[in-house]
């Protein structure tokens, strides 16, 4: 089983970008769920999601304690919330940003998310839209596949730019 | 088809399928999913139903009852707060033998205000005379929706069933879901008493002890009946689209020394603790409670049990744990877990069995033991 942990804030994203990997895992003919944790649901609050990926029925509810890939849409979290708890010894970070962060090891990869989305010019009520180009980078990492991201996208956006976004993803980061 | 989708689209998407006739609700969290999908495919005329979008829950039953007593198929859905002030017209819609089927997403009751996931809102409507069954996945939430209206319907029935699933635990998450095209499996049906303007009956009236008793012993046979009708139904369910339920759902259960029994995602989530247990060398099942009302005959003979109450009756215990004690003579290990939403891994489902104690309670997290 293969678990990952989305930490972002209210607003941006988290949520539809569990939901979106699960459906691109499910369209890779893996089971998989995305469970998002719902607090006090407040724009701009920290969030956190999970999705499990696995080739057997999933029957686990509870939240990710040991991720093995940790997400992060929005790196001002890392001040407020240790991101990095649990994660497994050979366990790897997504972070959502244009320069390496201090601190962060070689299991650490970035790419600049927002920027993806503004050259896109995919903003919602003033914010970036980050669930879709992220969807670009997870299958560079090859957490799923680059058609099944696309596919995953088409069924829930008809705005062909979030394609795009995943695309520019895929080919910006780094691996 | 082939999908992913989350507990509440799949309640919706079996209500879809069985084309209720009138559905009267009214949203609240974590419920409000189904109702808002449901009204996109009234309003897209993907369903010809009769949406009531009413003003409170007490309402949304009451039109309910007012549509089924006229002999139409009904369906609401609720949670929490408004199951509690529907409360009234659930009694009724009970005594007055309609067959209205309503999903109910499991939720905390206030104070401290708590939208997650709790069983305590269903219990609390455990003696109104509805059938209750409770689900643990996706796939099962939309498999027991339709197997609902079927119960429901039965002329040895005629009684109300409400569809448990745990608030986001299950209404929130997305898992696979395989939709069915049902065929005849939902037929048109007939209330024997509905209501006839050619062959107008008084409905309601006051009715003297002796009839009044004889209604409630009808209830109570129909609810004896109930468990041969929910089987017939599970194995033409089977039997038509593959996929097999009972009144438990056992999981290595057969030479297990300690059996758990939970409900909902608890009781799905406990099958991993059990495989856990087990690479330890600790002979552990999962038996998981789908129908609560009417609570079914359990074999325990022999066993060691672990009951995970995500409930409590105060001044009293677990109604969970008490019920299998009730029915099976045996003092279960008695764990209160889960409250309010709180988080219960495998891992501590696990360590409920590697330390528990016959006979006695815990709260998981707040007494000595675990």
């Amino acid at each position: 089983m293969y678990e990952i942990r989305i930490h972002s804030r209210g607003g941006q994203g988290g949520v539809t970008a569990a939901k979106l990997l699960a459906l691109a895992a499910f369209r890779d003919g893996k089971y998989a769920t995305a469970c998002p944790f719902y607090g006090a649901e407040r724009r701009g609050a920290p969030v956190v999601s999970f999705v499990r990926i696995d080739d057997r029925p999933i029957k686990i509810y509870s939240q990710i304690h040991e991720p093995d890939l940790v997400i992060v849409l929005d790196t001002s979290i890392m001040d407020v919330v240790d991101v990095l708890q649990g994660l497994k010894g050979d366990g790897k970070v997504l972070l959502n940003s244009a320069h390496p962060l201090p601190g962060c090891n070689g299991t650490c990869r970035h790419v600049d998310l927002t920027g993806i989305a503004l050259a896109q010019n995919l903003v919602i009520a003033g914010s970036p839209i980050l669930n879709t180009p992220v969807l670009g980078a997870l299958a560079k990492m090859s957490v799923v596949t680059l058609p099944s991201v696309e596919k995953a996208i088409r069924e829930m956006f008809a705005d062909e730019r979030n394609v795009k976004a995943a695309e520019a993803a895929y080919e910006e980061l780094k691996v | 088809m082939l999908t992913i989708a989350t507990g509440n689209k799949a309640v919706a998407a079996a209500v879809k399928a069985a084309k209720p006739g009138v559905i009267a609700a009214y949203p609240i969290t974590p419920q409000t999913e189904i109702v808002e999908q449901i009204a996109e495919y009234v309003t897209a005329g993907d369903l010809a139903s009769q949406y009531i979008p009413v003003e409170s829950e007490h309402s949304a039953m009451a039109a309910c009852i007012g549509a089924s007593a006229g002999g139409v198929r009904t369906f609401t859905a609720t949670s929490s707060h408004g199951l509690l002030y529907m409360h009234e017209m659930v009694h009724w819609a009970a005594g007055a033998r309609l067959p209205i089927v309503m999903a109910n997403v499991n939720r905390a009751l206030g104070p401290g205000w708590n939208t997650w996931a709790e069983h305590s809102d269903a219990f609390s409507q455990r003696d109104t005379g509805w059938l209750q069954v409770f689900v643990s996945t996706v796939q099962e939430a939309y498999d027991a929706t339709l197997m609902a209206f079927k119960i429901a319907e039965h002329e040895n029935v005629l009684l109300p069933v409400m569809v448990n699933l745990d608030g986001f635990a299950l209404s929130h998450i997305m898992q696979s879901l395989e939709t069915v095209e049902i065929g005849d499996f939902l037929p048109a049906y007939h209330l024997p008493h509905a209501i006839d303007t050619e062959n107008p009956l008084v409905y309601g009236p006051m009715t003297g002890p002796a009839d009044y008793f004889r209604f409630r012993w009808d209830i109570e046979r129909s609810m004896r009946d109930a468990r041969g009708v929910i089987a017939d139904v599970e194995r033409e369910f089977a039997e038509r689209f593959g996929r097999s339920y009972g009144p438990t759902e056992d999981y290595r259960c057969e030479d297990a020394d300690v059996i758990v029994i939970a409900m909902g995602t608890l009781g799905k989530e406990a099958e991993v603790a059990v495989d856990r247990l087990r690479d330890e060398g600790i002979k552990a099942g999962s038996m998981r409670l789908r129908w609560f009302r009417p609570f079914p005959d359990l074999d325990l003979a022999g066993r060691e049990v672990v009951v995970i109450d995500r409930d409590y009756s105060f001044g009293f215990g677990g109604v969970l744990a008490h019920a299998v004690r009730s029915k099976t003579g045996i003092a279960p290990y008695s764990v209160i877990a889960g409250l309010g939403g709180q988080e219960v891994t495998y891992n501590d489902i696990a360590d409920f069995v590697r330390n528990r104690h016959p006979g006695e309670e815990t709260w998981f997290g707040v007494s000595d033991h675990v």
